[in-house]
């Protein structure tokens, strides 16, 4: 009996690793940034393009930075939640405009509404790169001292921002 | 005159291009496309990994070396950037496992080989056995 017992118990650890890689989502890569203060940058506004923004404009506010593009599909999935969001005016949303056409950005959200802040131009992904991004959307919450305190890859779900994202700008808020 | 000169510099320039457009193919080679994960940096079609070997190419051509490119990578992107994962206490299980395993399939089979040839030989029947067996099938025969 107690032979039997062995492979059976190795075949039941097996299925419990593979039943827990299940679960897992390959796509999500832990960044790095996490806790590591927001990479800097000086890049022209979308709407106005002769004027500058930097992170560090944002010293002292607990803020969302999202990268979005017009062609990015589930950023539209996204969108109307940021919009919702912006309207609450729980926190400042800024977005960075990733590899896109500024005429289509532009288009883009006079269609779905704008709930950035303002938005950064990215035109050639270089600042995307610096923030280690790979699947847009994605989107930063950055504390008042440009920390980044939580990074999520893909669209901001409902359950995402009232179970994580809220609930963790509150704290940093305090 | 200027042609040869050209030619000249052509001639012992090409050499150094050669090792550089290797030496990013290599690097290209060690690294993961995070868009299309289980291709390198060299293979992916991804845009990403084009704006990735961009940088690259960039760093190579600024006299970074190798070690501080993967660095930059990761510092951005993770230790997943890297196709060939560093040892350290997260990845240990990942790089030890299968010797881990090796040994212990190894241990077993010779466990199981002692203990086959220490098991007893065939058991010689009693006196009880053999009257059992000729009361079945009759007489036996001894050869």
């Amino acid at each position: 009996m107690k032979r039997f017992l062995w492979p059976l118990a190795i075949f039941l650890l097996l299925v419990g690793f593979l039943a827990a890689g299940l679960k897992l989502d390959p796509r999500e890569v832990p960044s790095p940034l996490i806790g590591k203060p927001a990479p800097a940058f000086e890049l022209p506004m979308l709407q106005q393009s002769d004027k500058l923004f930097s992170p560090a404009d944002m010293r002292g506010k607990v803020w969302l930075l999202n990268v979005w593009a017009s062609w990015c599909e589930s950023c539209r999935d996204e969108h109307p939640l940021l919009v919702d969001l912006s309207k609450k005016g729980v926190l400042p949303i800024l977005g960075l405009n990733y590899k896109d056409k500024g005429e289509d950005a532009q288009r883009w959200l006079a269609q779905f509404g704008n709930p950035y802040q303002l938005s950064v131009v990215d035109a050639d992904g270089r600042i995307g790169v610096d923030y280690g991004v790979y699947g847009v959307p994605e989107t930063y919450l950055i504390d008042a001292e440009g920390v980044i305190r939580y990074k999520q890859i893909g669209a901001i779900t409902p359950a995402i921002l009232e179970q994580k994202i809220l609930p963790l700008a509150a704290a940093l808020k305090k | 005159m200027k042609n040869f000169i050209f030619i000249a510099v052509l001639f012992f320039s090409l050499p150094g291009m050669a090792d550089e457009a290797q030496r990013i193919r290599q690097l290209e080679e060690k690294l993961r496309c995070l868009v299309c994960q289980n291709q390198t940096l060299a293979d992916s079609g991804a845009e990403l990994a084009g704006d990735l070997r961009k940088q690259v190419r960039e760093q190579v051509a600024a006299g970074k070396s190798d070690d501080e490119i993967i660095e930059f990578l990761v510092q951005r992107y993770g230790d997943f950037v890297r196709y060939e994962p560093p040892f350290k206490a997260t990845t240990a299980l990942l790089w030890i496992g299968p010797f881990v395993l090796l040994l212990a399939a190894g241990a077993t089979l010779i466990v199981v080989l002692r203990r086959r040839r220490n098991a007893p030989e065939e058991l010689a029947l009693t006196p009880d056995d053999k009257r059992v067996v000729e009361r079945v099938l009759g007489p036996q025969d001894r050869a």
